[in-house]
């Protein structure tokens, strides 16, 4: 049964709107016909804290966490936070990452320093491993907020969801006033 | 029929909904608070924050002796505020169902500790349903309901982070509309708690949990689902999806009821099954009683009693083969932080330069724990903090007393801090109560207070004004400081540790976050000059995520501050820290 099971995780940093994409993520999912559960701690990860919502969709899905050493695809929203969640990724998976840093409050301060080459380890472990540069592309589309969307459609070209409820997914949970440079960006993230 | 991928607060709220409910109550708590958010929106129930979970059970165990239908919602902490009325309405018993739902936290997400809210149910002899998903959460709530009626007792719903967190499908039902109007009904020997009636009411109580006990075998909740014999599991709420992920062709006897326990179907499964376990997060409830019925089993010995379960921590219970995973990188940590422009960033920074003992409390402000702020030195439970500051100063030196100060939020204050601020002035301690007004519940996701001027339905209200409040409990000294004035707050709090009496200092300015009204405008950018800055490191002190430390090119000591205009929120406070004019607004 598992292995008709497709897990993902999307991490980042609070405040990125990971939440917003994992629930467009899963409702795309419900509308293709599988059974979906979705997982991820608010509270305190709000405060600019590391976040890591897991979506799980298949014919029958128990676990609303992914199990360790079972994620299928990746879709971090900035570099650091990606390479943090790799432990939780299967060999061979999949790795969409956003061109991004966010120093975290020990950088910030000059205690530390942002790992340097972090795009070129994650490429050496998964071999299937694109790098986004989402900021641009959506500014490219209209509005540098869209960056979730342009990594949503690289994404759904790697997921068995027709493009039809992707959209009709999007329709659903963007503000209408929003929805056209969304598509806009959904499309460009397709197009990589 | 209708489906939605809904959260497991989303759910219950549903349920409630679905059940007739009129009547929902609560204080805010993670992972708790979206169950209140989300049954506002339906306009059949009315829904209310209250000042605390003692106050939100007391409001619905009024609701349900008029007669109608009630839900009261809290953190697992929030059940031992709330406890005091609890214990005495399972002798009471109903009249519309009164349903509480307690969220753990297991892990500690988001909470101080991670008591096991099953044990307050055998405790206060409350019957509790346990749901493993959204669809159950919306089923067992509706339920819930009827139990309570059925049984005249207050039922307990167990949920966990994630199940109130998670999201699955959930297919929608209607609202029952056959349910008695409510009316007063005088019913004193049932209930007023006096000894006389509580002595009559005790023995109902405890036939109750036998009846319900014996039900419980052939009740829809309670489910024996037969694979393989050779392993059987107990389990119930998210450690049955876990057990079926890992186990998938394990026996499993699934309980909705985690109290009482369907003793003679437990017997029967594990009549059934070669080897038992029972697989549960926390504390062994279920399988104590389990053993103490005569039955061998285990499983907390190979699960922690610390922390939640996952599958891969399942996988290691039962020695099965991990998934071959990349090694953990050592990477900095990304712990939360008080966003740019927080009102509470300058009252931690005078209280370290001052170096005082901090008596802390539950909020963002408890945020002030951590580097470079370092300004909190305790933190128990909701309202400790003023209590503390008094017990603290009680033993220390005459010196030391000086230092003592306790910090607190305008919603935790109003939670259970009056009464220690009460104590306070009435013993004369001579601690100082920062009391840090940022006009919201910030940390819970910015929910309305009795100080905010608003309703959770957004409604405008009479605001509760905390200056007056704490002067009429007989605090001669309160005075009320802007936060964002380093000298000002720091000249304040200094002046009064140094008073020998009760004294309260309040700030006045509201959380950055809060969407309403104009309360907030955010002010002019920040920028560093780069050619006036010496890199000397002040404004780092005050840990803003909008300043960032860049190193000279070369590396070294040598560096320059950074201000993110898309952080900065123009608060003003890192000016007011550079010794060297280099920090301004942009024109």
């Amino acid at each position: 049964m598992s292995d008709q099971i497709t897990n993902v995780l999307l991490v980042g940093v609070g405040g990125q709107g990971i939440l917003l994409a994992s629930e467009i993520l899963s409702e795309a999912a419900m509308l293709a016909g599988y059974d979906v559960k979705k997982s991820e701690i608010h509270g305190m990860s709000q405060r600019g804290g590391s976040v890591v919502s897991h979506v799980r969709y298949g014919a029958e899905v128990f676990s609303p966490i992914v199990p360790e050493g079972e994620g299928d695809i990746l879709f971090g929203f900035e570099l650091m936070e990606t390479v943090r969640s790799l432990p939780l990724l299967r060999p061979g998976a999949t790795v969409i990452a956003n061109d991004l840093q966010i120093s975290p409050p020990s950088v910030l301060m000059g205690n530390e320093t942002y790992p340097e080459g972090l795009a070129l380890r994650i490429g050496e472990q998964f071999t299937d491993f694109l790098l986004v540069d989402g900021q641009k592309l959506a500014t490219n589309a209209g509005n540098v907020r869209a960056a979730n969307t342009v990594l949503l459609g690289a994404i759904s070209k790697r997921l068995t969801i027709d493009e039809t409820y992707w959209l009709a997914a999007l329709n659903k949970m963007v503000p209408s006033k929003a929805l056209e440079i969304n598509v806009c960006a959904f499309q460009m993230g397709r197009a990589l | 029929m209708m489906k939605e991928i809904l959260s497991g607060n989303e759910a219950i709220a549903r349920g409630a909904y679905e059940a007739g409910c009129l009547v929902a109550s609560a204080y805010p708590g993670t992972p708790s608070t979206e169950i209140l958010e989300n049954a506002i929106k339906y306009p059949e129930i009315d829904c209310s924050w209250a000042p605390n979970e003692k106050v939100a059970l007391e409001v619905a165990i009024g609701a349900s002796f008029g007669g109608g239908r009630a839900l009261c919602t809290m953190k697992h902490v929030g059940v031992n505020v709330a406890a005091d009325p609890l214990f005495t309405l399972s002798y009471t018993g109903v009249r519309g169902g009164l349903v509480l739902v307690a969220a753990d936290d297991p892990e500690m997400h988001s909470s101080q500790n991670e008591q096991d809210s099953r044990n307050y149910a055998r405790f206060a002899k409350v019957p509790m349903l346990e749901p493993a998903d959204s669809r159950e959460c919306k089923e067992f709530t509706r339920l819930a309901f009827e139990l309570s009626e059925q049984y005249d007792t207050p039922v307990m719903l167990r949920s966990s982070t994630r199940i109130s967190h998670g999201k699955s499908i959930v297919e929608l039902g209607e609202r029952v509309t056959d349910l008695p109007t409510p009316a007063l009904a005088k019913n004193p020997a049932k209930l007023v708690m006096l000894p006389g009636n509580a002595r009559v009411r005790h023995p109902l109580v405890e036939q109750n949990l036998v009846d319900l006990a014996a039900a419980a075998a052939t009740l829809p909740f309670n489910r024996v689902e037969l694979r393989d014999t050779s392993i059987g599991i107990i389990t119930a709420g998210i450690c049955y999806q876990y057990v079926r992920e890992v186990l998938p062709t394990a026996s499993t006897l699934k309980l909705g009821l985690v109290h009482p326990l369907p003793q003679e179907l437990i017997r029967e499964f594990a009549a059934k099954v070669d080897t038992l376990y029972v697989i549960e997060e926390l504390d062994p409830f279920i399988e104590d009683q389990v053993k103490a019925m005569g039955i061998a089993t285990s499983g907390k010995n190979s699960t922690s009693l610390c922390g939640e379960l996952t599958p891969g921590r399942l996988r290691t219970a039962f020695n099965l083969p991990q998934s071959a995973t990349a090694a953990p990188e050592k990477l900095p940590g990304r712990p939360p932080n008080m966003c740019p422009g927080c009102p509470h960033r300058g009252v931690f920074y005078a209280l370290n330069q001052l170096k005082a003992y901090v008596t802390g409390d539950i909020g963002c402000y408890t945020l002030g724990f951590m580097p470079p702020l370092s300004a909190m030195d305790t933190c128990v439970c909701m309202g400790a903090s003023i209590g503390m500051a008094t017990g603290v100063t009680k033993v220390v030196s005459a010196e030391e007393k000086k230092k003592v100060v306790a910090v607190i939020g305008d919603s935790t204050f109003l939670h259970t801090g009056i009464n220690g601020l009460m104590d306070m002035v009435y013993n004369n301690s001579p601690a100082t109560v920062i009391i840090l007004d940022n006009s919201i519940t910030a940390m819970t996701g910015r929910q309305d207070n009795p100080a905010t001027g608003y309703t959770l339905s957004d409604s405008p209200t009479t605001a509760l004004n905390i200056p007056l409040l704490c002067s009429a409990l007989g605090v001669k000294h309160v005075r009320v400081v802007n936060p964002l004035n380093l000298l000002e707050t720091r000249k304040a709090i200094a002046e009064e540790m140094e008073r020998p009496e009760p004294s309260v200092i309040i700030t006045n300015k509201p959380c950055v976050l809060i969407k309403r009204d104009e309360v907030f405008t955010k002010g002019p950018v920040y920028r560093v000059d780069t050619e006036e800055c010496v890199g000397c490191r002040a404004c780092l002190k005050i840990g803003c995520p909008a300043i960032e430390w860049r190193p000279a090119p070369g590396g070294g000591k040598k560096g320059k501050a950074f201000i993110d205009p898309l952080l900065c929120t123009g608060c003003d406070v890192c000016r007011q820290l550079c010794g060297f004019n280099a920090i301004g607004s942009e024109k």
